[in-house]
């Protein structure tokens, strides 16, 4: 057991790395799924959309052959609208929302046909989008995740000079570090990313942190408003003996590591263990197994009922070979010279709702040993405390308050996304930048 | 089982699918493979003057997805030597002599050239003869097939022509591109004709290559009006046919119907609007000879659960079901019902009524499924709902009538009941 990178065989990667949900081949098979779309009115699919496509649309300009159309009417409603077509929970949006599945038919591929539409444009380089006059306004924005982006995109639609700051070397945020690099390539991410700047009146100044090369102050006296979307960051911690262990790692920085370093350069035990249940633990373990783990175990204390990820997402997990073990919460992380060789887990037991509504987990005092070389906490993030309170942001633990239009305590300032919310879907974020923009605007009119 | 042997003018077939005379039927290959599939019977491709076919020759309407709902063709006449034709089909009967043969005729236009074709027909053994004065192109120009059908006057001459010397049974094919098929038909029934067949291909234009700005089919940069056909014409053939039905003259005679027969349940409607049996070609264009199979099967499974035991039992059954307008009961009256167990909530309904027609559904609002109900004091029963909603039997029509006595617009006028009170 020993955790090493080069696990598989070179050409192994780009075949366990592949598109999970590949595209239409052709425009006519797009269309036989856009066909059989029913256009419903007030569509049960755009009202489950956290940015509201209008879906029945964008679907019936496929099928009209209006593929232009039909990307803009994507785009309109959600600029990444291309990335979220391969990382959005659909399941429980959109085409979980779909009138089909109360027929008890597979609902309309809502995902493909909207990464049909928006990838031609995208390969085409439509302009879909003008800017008006200038303003002669200029709006400073913390982030180039989906919040910054969208919130910036629609500024610059508005004749207002964007500046954004961003910690990393590449835009796209989650997207482009966060996400299972089956679903998003880092290719598609920055073409994402290039796609949306080509409007123009955006530039983004790369490697530069909030709080380390920049306040938000400096950034006040500097532009009409500022936009703080810089997400969340850290694992949140387990709090558990033996955490610092070598072999221990964050959810993020592995996955942030197999898309920044490539596969074969990234290391991975032979039996990994993760902890968590969401999205992020699913990413994590599915691309574990992936690079070549023997065998991947997912840990989480409440039971499959209360499980923050989906159904497809689980069952992604469990067609990888991932084994699941319910009601189970690490207690301690067991090493021999400063190694990892085990983990053990708390038996639980389902109690009261908590404040999420899901029964709570209760130790039973029992216990057990799970042998393990590399334990991957998974168990959420948690936001960027101290420099929101350095900042002097009204914050709750470390989210950032704001008013339902994305104003925060300091006039002129206001934050959306991940921040904000604590950290959902990038669709959320998308939403968050819109309504952000749409505040930044009337607050610049006054 | 019900018995689905067809007998039109004394031709005898196995079931009342006969091919129509088209490019399926113009050569012992295609006819052949059709009778090895089970039609009942072919009316070979007409024969008749020298021709010379153009490339392209078809071009189709698509919808939502679906292709050709209907077709169109500017395809003339076969255009095979006479004497192979000729040999052809008498080979055909040979090998399946218990399935109809009738050849579709388009002779030039004078006596002699009829008489001497029909003879030379009649010599292969062929059980009738089809007119055709129905082709809208290309022979029109030269003053044959629609150009004879067209005008009652120069029909019935060519008839009385070929009845002078027919020994075997004619039917005449009635061109749709008309404003009634019924004065023609008259017409070639006075002459003498034996039954008719309708309807042939409509006038048509398909649509325009938006990249070339030429409509379809394509010749060298050019285009003519083609022949339309398939499911679209169908509701205009029922239509035709049943005018044909209804005459006095023309309902003495058996008719063979016409015109987008897709299915068995488009067979049974022509037949229950008059037809005695049907022809069918873009189905069999599209999909192939293998379609007999369930044009019979359907229709088979049909009569057994209606209880018919021939086709004779419910041939011209819905002819008397059309009548005139101001025939029909004003005191009849019914409106939508939603069955919400069955409701998906796609709002189709909704937004036909509300936008298009008479506000007649109320729109509850829910996240993400809206409820959707009847007002029943607003709706007129007009069907629309009904018809766009994607669920069978979600939506049904409930009678309501305004009063157990049936009064009709003459009748209403008449007692000055009111009007405009919508």
């Amino acid at each position: 057991m020993a955790i090493s990178n080069h696990k598989l065989p070179p050409e192994q990667y780009d075949i366990n790395f592949a598109d999970i949900h590949p595209p239409y081949e052709s425009k006519t098979a797009a269309q036989v799924d856009a066909n059989h779309c029913l256009f419903c009115y007030d569509a049960p699919c755009t009202k489950s959309c956290p940015t509201h496509i209008d879906v029945p649309k964008f679907i019936k300009q496929i099928a009209t052959d209006n593929i232009k159309g039909s990307a803009h009417t994507i785009f309109s409603s959600n600029i990444m609208g291309a990335g979220c077509s391969k990382v959005c929970p659909v399941e429980k949006l959109c085409e979980g929302a779909c009138v089909y599945n109360l027929l008890d038919e597979p609902p309309i591929p809502i995902a493909r046909l909207q990464r049909f539409a928006t990838e031609k444009a995208m390969e085409q380089k439509w302009p879909l989008f003008t800017r008006k006059p200038s303003t002669g306004k200029k709006v400073a924005i913390v982030g180039a995740g989906p919040a910054g982006l969208s919130c910036a995109h629609i500024l610059a639609r508005e004749g207002v000079e964007v500046n954004i700051f961003e910690k990393e070397g590449k835009g796209g945020g989650l997207m482009t570090y966060g996400i299972a690099a089956y679903k998003v390539t880092p290719a598609f991410c920055q073409e994402e990313v290039d796609y949306i700047l080509s409007i123009g009146g955006i530039t983004i100044q790369y490697n530069r942190e909030l709080g380390k090369d920049i306040t938000v102050s400096e950034l006040q006296t500097q532009y009409d408003a500022v936009y703080l979307a810089m997400g969340v960051g850290v694992a949140r911690q387990l709090d558990i003996p033996g955490e610092e262990l070598e072999g221990v790692e964050d959810a993020i920085r592995f996955i942030y590591d197999i898309r920044t370093k490539g596969y074969p350069a990234v290391p991975v035990g032979d039996k990994v263990t993760v902890i968590g249940m969401g999205m992020t633990a699913i990413d994590a373990a599915t691309q574990a197994r992936r690079l070549g783990a023997k065998e991947v175990t997912l840990v989480y204390r409440r039971t499959e009922a209360e499980k923050p990820c989906t159904d497809v997402e689980l069952n992604i997990a469990k067609l990888d070979g991932c084994e699941i073990i319910w009601l189970a919460a690490p207690k301690e992380v067991i090493g021999e010279n400063g190694k990892v060789t085990a983990l053990r887990c708390s038996k639980m037991k389902l109690g009261e709702p908590d404040a999420s509504g899901r029964r709570s987990p209760v130790d039973t005092g029992e216990t057990f040993v799970l042998e393990t070389d590399m334990v991957i906490k998974a168990a959420g993030q948690v936001p960027f405390e101290s420099l929101i309170a350095a900042e002097k942001l009204a914050n709750q633990k470390g989210r950032i308050t704001t008013d339902e239009h994305g104003a925060t305590n300091i006039t002129g300032v206001f934050a959306g996304g991940d921040a904000v919310n604590g950290g959902k879907e990038v669709v959320d974020a998308v939403q968050a930048g819109k309504m952000g923009a749409q505040a930044i605007l009337r607050f610049l009119r006054h | 089982m019900a018995d689905i042997t067809s007998n039109f003018l004394g031709i005898k077939s196995p079931n009342p699918y006969w091919l129509a005379s088209a490019p399926p039927t113009d050569k012992k290959y295609n006819v052949l493979r059709a009778f090895e599939a089970g039609w009942g019977g072919v009316v070979w491709k007409t024969l008749g003057s020298q021709v010379k076919n153009v490339s392209s020759r078809y071009s189709a309407v698509d919808f939502n997805g679906g292709r050709v709902m209907g077709l169109n063709n500017i395809e003339l006449i076969s255009d095979r030597p006479l004497d192979i034709n000729l040999k052809e089909i008498a080979e055909c009967i040979k090998l399946f002599p218990d399935r109809a043969m009738v050849v579709s005729l388009m002779a030039d236009n004078d006596r002699k050239s009829w008489h001497e074709l029909i003879k030379k027909v009649e010599d292969t053994g062929a059980h009738g003869l089809e007119l055709n004065f129905g082709c809208p192109h290309g022979m029109t120009e030269r003053g044959m097939g629609a150009a004879v059908g067209q005008d009652p006057e120069i029909a019935c001459m060519v008839v009385e022509w070929v009845m002078e010397a027919a020994t075997i049974p004619v039917i005449t094919k009635l061109t749709p591109n008309v404003h009634s098929v019924v004065p023609t038909g008259r017409s070639v029934v006075k002459a003498g004709s034996n039954g008719l067949s309708l309807i042939n291909t409509i006038q048509s234009v398909t649509g325009i290559d938006l990249d070339t700005l030429v409509p379809n089919p394509y010749v060298a940069g050019k285009s003519v009006f083609g022949g339309y056909c398939g499911p679209a014409v169908k509701p205009i053939a029922l239509k035709m046919l049943t005018t044909i039905a209804q005459d006095d003259l023309t309902r003495t005679v058996p008719i063979s119907g016409i015109g987008g027969i897709s299915t068995w349940k488009d067979a049974v409607e022509f037949m229950l609007l008059g037809a005695s049996n049907v022809q069918v070609c873009t189905a069999a264009m599209k999909h192939g000879f293998r379609i007999i199979e369930d044009l019979c099967e359907g229709l088979n499974n049909w009569m057994d659960e209606k209880g018919y035991a021939t086709l004779n039992d419910f041939i011209g059954k819905s002819v008397n079901t059309i009548t005139h307008w101001e025939d029909l009961d004003i005191n009849y009256h019914h409106v939508a019902k939603i069955n919400q167990d069955k409701c998906i909530h796609c709002g189709l309904c909704y937004i036909a009524c509300e936008d298009t027609s008479h506000q007649s559904i109320h729109l509850e609002y829910g996240k993400p499924y809206n409820t959707y109900t009847i007002k029943e004091e607003e709706c007129v029963g007009c069907n629309l709902c009904k018809l766009v909603c994607p669920v069978d039997n979600c939506i049904t029509m409930e009678e309501h009538r305004v009063s157990s006595e049936y009064v009709n617009w003459i009748e209403w006028q008449k007692r000055g009941l009111p009007l405009n009170d919508h």
